[in-house]
């Protein structure tokens, strides 16, 4: 009885020491985008502030939670308090891995897409017990919200992922890089496109997806959360937009492929661009109510979804793919 | 050797969290604990070189047990599940049952002659599980869709409290009251 | 790392969940214990693929099964609850004991 075999992995993912470059450049990303946002929202507010604050902002913002005093509250569940804001950027950074860095993967497996989706749903696990272990009525009414929110965008989400997978005949997401040489996989899914980006915003509750630490809770889910706590829920966040955005890239627009530059820094610039579409959003939509955003997933996208796989299925069997 | 120590790391995890549901009194925390062990078994199955399957139980444990702490909450005696919970009937004798059965079980597996391995592992499970379920054993999968669908109407007819008429209230001409499920 | 030892790990988790299944009075719990046992049954059926019959894929076909009757099980246990505590606010096994011979 041999050893079993790992996972399978390709063979050219990137060497073992980028497992610890890759929080840091996922991480670097999340403040870039801090810094953008919180430029946009100094505008929104009247009160302009310049590229250097702007940057300066999110580190500013980081010092203090560090400093800050956790709280306490009665008859906490602090196990699952504190495992719900450490579990977001745990699960961030572990679906980061399965994301092209250029051409290249930190762990190319060869179901990226279904491990993407199962590291991303533990989101639902973590906003769930920070809202809950709080043992505060606010904050768990956001915990719950986000589980509704959760069983509304997942189901497009899943289809959405398993198209480009389709399209692709692949769950390595460098074959579904590969697979976009000629024509991006915006052209021929759009619906899937627009439905992956709307649900990456519902999943980082993310305007207009935001009513899970809404302000008619008091900040919902993470209401109670303060100093190093709030610090690590918050970063989770964030940093879970910017892998869920970064994924946009490999998924539907053809990945590092593009002329002139380099793959990596294509690779960057169409993150960057899809980040600053979410940035943009997020400062121009009121936060929809789950309850109907349920309704519209459910009667409206579920179906269109499975048109969109129809279609795509069609296209890949007409080019010559399948059996 | 890394997989051997994976496999008593994952494996004391998965029954001792397995054994953790039936121990701790927050409800909250025996659904995560359930959860744990469900991701040591989905480790596991991952160690046995079965990529697709262990973290297809991961995604769907993690979504199954976040919904499934939604309804412990709902119907448990002590909603607040901060309190320590005894709700047992028949300690003794279930637990006599459960080490007869482990006993039962383990002198099998140790006793029992296992036949020697067949084959070797395809070089892509996944594909092979693809393969599988598309051709030779489609229809199982076709059942398996057919039961999953038949669960969702039934359950919905179950779990609805309203009947075909009662969605409009009392007057049936008058238009969907909104919400979902008009 | 050998069949057998796979084999000891999920008969625990079957024991487990079997004491849950009939220790418990809250029919959540009990379907706790179900899954647990469930849970058990998946880890078998990994082992004695991999172990015995690497070759085919019934093993994981059966896995498949496995998964799917676990949702079954967990969508339909959560209707009955809801339906029983609905009409008479029962939510443990011992308040619906109307069909004991």
């Amino acid at each position: 009885m041999g050893e079993p075999v790992p996972l399978p992995a390709a063979p050219d993912a990137l060497p073992l020491w980028w497992v610890l470059l890759l929080p840091v450049l996922v991480g670097l990303a999340a403040w870039a985008t801090t810094a953008l946002d919180s430029a946009v929202t100094a505008r929104a507010s009247g009160r302009p502030i310049g590229p250097v604050t702007a940057a300066l902002t999110p580190v500013r913002e980081s010092a203090r939670l560090l400093v800050g005093q956790r709280r306490r509250t009665l008859a906490a569940d602090r196990v699952l308090w504190r495992l719900g804001a450490a579990v977001l950027p745990v699960a961030a950074v572990l679906a980061a891995a399965v994301l092209p860095l250029g051409s290249r993967a930190v762990a190319d497996l060869s179901v990226g897409v279904v491990w993407f989706n199962a590291m991303e749903v533990l989101a639902w696990a973590a906003v769930w017990m920070a809202g809950w272990g709080a043992n505060s009525a606010l904050s768990l009414v956001g915990g719950y919200r986000f589980v509704a929110q959760g069983l509304a965008y997942e189901l497009p989400h899943m289809f959405a992922i398993i198209t480009a997978a389709l399209g692709a005949e692949s769950l390595r997401i460098t074959d579904i890089v590969a697979a976009q040489e000629d024509l991006w996989f915006v052209a021929i899914m759009p619906v899937a496109f627009v439905v992956y980006l709307v649900s990456a915003a519902a999943m980082a509750f993310w305007a207009p997806f935001d009513a899970p630490v809404g302000r008619d809770l008091a900040g919902g889910a993470a209401a109670e959360l303060s100093g190093v706590d709030r610090l690590v829920f918050a970063g989770g966040r964030w940093l879970l937009t910017v892998v869920t955005a970064a994924m946009a890239v490999p998924l539907f627009l053809g990945g590092g492929t593009g002329p002139w530059l380099p793959a990596w820094l294509w690779v960057a610039v169409k993150t960057a661009a899809v980040l600053a579409a979410m940035v943009w959003l997020r400062h121009r939509l009121p936060t929809v109510r789950m309850d109907r955003w349920t309704e519209f997933s459910w009667i409206v996208l579920v179906p269109l979804m499975i048109a969109q796989a129809l279609v795509v299925a069609l296209v890949v069997l007409g080019g010559g793919g399948g059996m | 050797m890394a997989a051997t120590v994976l496999f008593w790391v994952l494996a004391v995890a998965a029954v001792g969290f397995g054994f953790a549901v039936f121990r701790l009194g927050s409800m909250a925390q025996v659904t995560f604990a359930l959860l744990a062990s469900f991701l040591a078994v989905a480790g596991l199955v991952l160690l046995l070189g079965l990529g697709y399957l262990g973290v297809v139980i991961a995604l769907m444990m993690v979504i199954e047990m976040v919904i499934m702490a939604v309804f412990m909450i709902m119907y448990m005696m002590n909603p607040a599940g901060l309190m320590p919970m005894a709700m047992y009937h028949n300690k003794a004798g279930s637990m006599t049952i459960a080490v007869g059965t482990f006993a039962v079980l383990a002198a099998g597996i140790l006793l029992v002659h296992w036949p020697v391995r067949r084959g070797v592992p395809p070089p892509d499970p996944t594909f092979a599980l693809g393969e599988a379920l598309m051709s030779g054993q489609m229809l199982t999968m076709m059942t398996l869709g057919v039961a999953l669908f038949a669960t969702i109407v039934t359950c919905v007819v179950l779990a609805t409290n309203r009947g075909r008429y009662d969605r409009f209230g009392d007057d049936l001409r008058s238009g969907p009251a909104g919400g979902d499920g008009r | 790392m050998t069949l057998q030892l796979f084999l000891l790990a999920a008969a625990g988790l079957f024991a487990i969940g079997l004491y849950g299944a009939l220790s418990q009075q809250s029919i959540v719990m009990l379907m706790m214990g179900l899954e647990l046992m469930l849970n058990g049954v998946i880890l078998a059926t990994a082992a004695f693929w991999y172990f015995l019959t690497p070759g085919g894929s019934d093993g994981q076909v059966l896995i498949v099964v496995i998964i799917t009757a676990m949702a079954v099980e967990m969508a339909a246990g959560f209707a009955v609850v809801t339906a029983i505590y609905r009409s008479r606010q029962v939510d443990m096994t011992d308040g619906a004991s109307d069909l004991r011979g």
